[in-house]
């Protein structure tokens, strides 16, 4: 850690590049953001594997590119600091601004909405007693494999009446759609195969959507899409788009979020301890969880036009990254914040969700989840030892935890 | 005079008869006298639509409606159930001539 330090404030601040995915594979980029936040808030790099493009690192100039999707586009240049690759695109309604990205949302976001959220909830909840009565005692395991991906696997294959037998390919494809293919473990490695093995998920999701266009409308994902005028006859890569986002949004992020919470509780234990002796504090816990992990690490813009953001001048076509991991750690806009604390006042007053018209549709589905598993967890795994510090993914996208031992003692 | 009162009626029917002083927002005086049902995740940038309230009816004319095509009409539209009197609550600013105004929250902010 004193490396990381002394590197992040002893070279020159023009040399400082955020989006090296190195970065949050070894989980070395607070003090880079915290130079960053004091020097350069809207910081320039002139460089990097992405090109040239502005950091926004602060909560409220964040906020400030959230509001004004009309000035920073997600569709001119996608989400993400890498460009999408060349003749391999993949459209979806995040990476569209008004008024299509307003009309495919509306096709799914009944399902995340508070009364479907009601009608889940029973099923969701036993589950999940399900998969934690299941674990072993004494006995090291994968949290991440064990509780993390099963629980939101099992969701996912509900949102999309998947067949449930077959759910754990849901699973790797939202990895595949995720891994920087130049990583070591990732499951593929060249966006050409990235691209293929997307197609076979999109070709299986087809029949599925096929069977279901015939059928009465119901409330899963793929009948939603398959009676929605905006998302009737979309194009392949269309279709591959909006399910790819579908299926990471909806898992990979609650994944991560259901191990880093553990994780942020073992490094915390007098946090850890305030809750097991106030169960009802898991309702402010769950969002704190939610900023302190920070699932999705940034989200990218490009301007449409020439503007000043916090003093700077932005020039049309210009890449904009808000770094929603610096932005969650502000002191000026969150007290404490590299404190772990469960009973914070406004805990919901986070980034993690993103702002604006691309707000993530199923935040609330992913605290109800969250919020079940700590309620369900604490009467029966009160005590729950992380044997190591979770194994993280090379990636500046999405905040990924691949694996973290743990062990239940014995009563 | 003593300060304009808002009621708010949650979900399930409890009402809440708050004093808002004017200059504040519908929002900021359920968040500040720990009205449950308003969450207000944004703080009140008009980013997050979970302030969601609809007006009494009878209090449209003087509340207004959302300016179409403005951020709050745009947030709003995605809002789950949002009828023809809704409102984000961070943007209807307190005022004498609102004095008793009602509002009711949705079953759930999202």
């Amino acid at each position: 850690m004193t490396t990381q330090l002394h590197d992040a404030y002893s070279i020159p601040l023009e040399a400082i590049d955020v989006s090296d995915p190195q970065l949050y594979q070894d989980d070395a980029w607070y003090p880079y953001f915290e130079r960053l936040r004091r020097e350069a808030p809207i910081h320039y790099c002139r460089e990097s594997r992405y090109g040239p493009y502005w950091s926004v690192c602060k909560y409220k100039d964040i906020m400030q590119v959230e509001v004004n999707h009309g000035i920073y586009s997600s569709e001119l240049g996608g989400i993400a600091v890498e460009d999408p690759p060349k003749g391999l695109e993949r459209e979806s309604f995040i990476r569209m601004d008004p008024p299509k990205h307003d009309e495919q949302r509306k096709v799914v976001s009944p399902i995340v909405a508070p009364p479907n959220l009601a009608e889940m909830e029973a099923t969701i909840r036993e589950r999940t007693i399900r998969v934690l009565e299941g674990l072993p005692r004494n006995e090291i395991f994968d949290w991440v494999e064990r509780v993390s991906i099963e629980l939101t696997t099992m969701m996912l294959a509900t949102l999309f009446d998947y067949p449930w037998e077959d759910r754990r390919r849901l699973t790797y494809w939202s990895d595949v759609a995720i891994c920087n293919v130049r990583a070591p473990d990732s499951p593929v490695h060249s966006e050409q195969e990235k691209f293929d093995e997307l197609k076979k998920m999109a070709e299986r999701m087809a029949e599925l959507y096929n069977e279901r266009a015939k059928q009465p409308p119901k409330f899963d994902l793929l009948s939603m899409l398959a009676h929605g005028r905006a998302t009737q006859n979309m194009p392949l890569r269309e279709f591959m788009g909006n399910l790819t986002l579908l299926i990471v949004g909806g898992n990979d992020t609650t994944r991560n979020s259901m191990t880093g919470g553990l994780y942020a509780l073992s490094q915390h234990p007098r946090e850890y301890q305030k809750l097991r002796d106030n169960p009802a504090l898991v309702a402010s816990l769950v969002p704190e969880i939610i900023r302190y992990v920070t699932p999705v690490i940034h989200m990218r813009r490009t301007a449409t036009q020439d503007v000043e953001l916090g003093g700077e001048h932005i020039r049309s076509g210009d890449k904009v990254v808000m770094w929603y991991v610096s932005g969650n750690r502000d002191p000026d806009a969150i007290d404490d914040p590299d404190n772990f604390i469960i009973d914070r006042p406004r805990p919901r007053q986070h980034l993690s969700f993103g702002f604006g018209i691309h707000r993530c549709v199923g935040n609330r589905l992913a605290e109800l989840q969250l919020n079940i598993l700590w309620e369900e967890l604490l009467p029966r795994h009160p005590v729950i030892e992380v044997l190591a510090a979770p194994r993280r993914t090379y990636s500046n996208f999405i905040h990924g935890m691949r694996s973290m031992p743990v062990r239940i003692p014995m009563h | 005079m003593g300060m304009p009162k808002v009621t708010y009626i949650e979900y399930n029917g409890t009402a809440h008869l708050v004093e808002v002083a004017a200059g504040l927002s519908v929002m900021r005086g359920a968040v500040n006298n720990n009205v449950p049902g308003i969450d207000a995740d944004c703080g009140g940038e008009c980013a997050c639509a979970t302030c969601h309230v609809f007006v009494d009816p009878a209090w449209l004319d003087k509340t207004g409606t959302p300016v179409p095509g403005s951020q709050e009409a745009s947030m709003l539209s995605f809002a789950a159930e949002a009828e023809f009197n809704s409102r984000l609550s961070c943007q209807i600013a307190m005022r004498e001539e609102l004095d008793g105004l009602v509002v009711r929250m949705p079953q759930g902010q999202h």
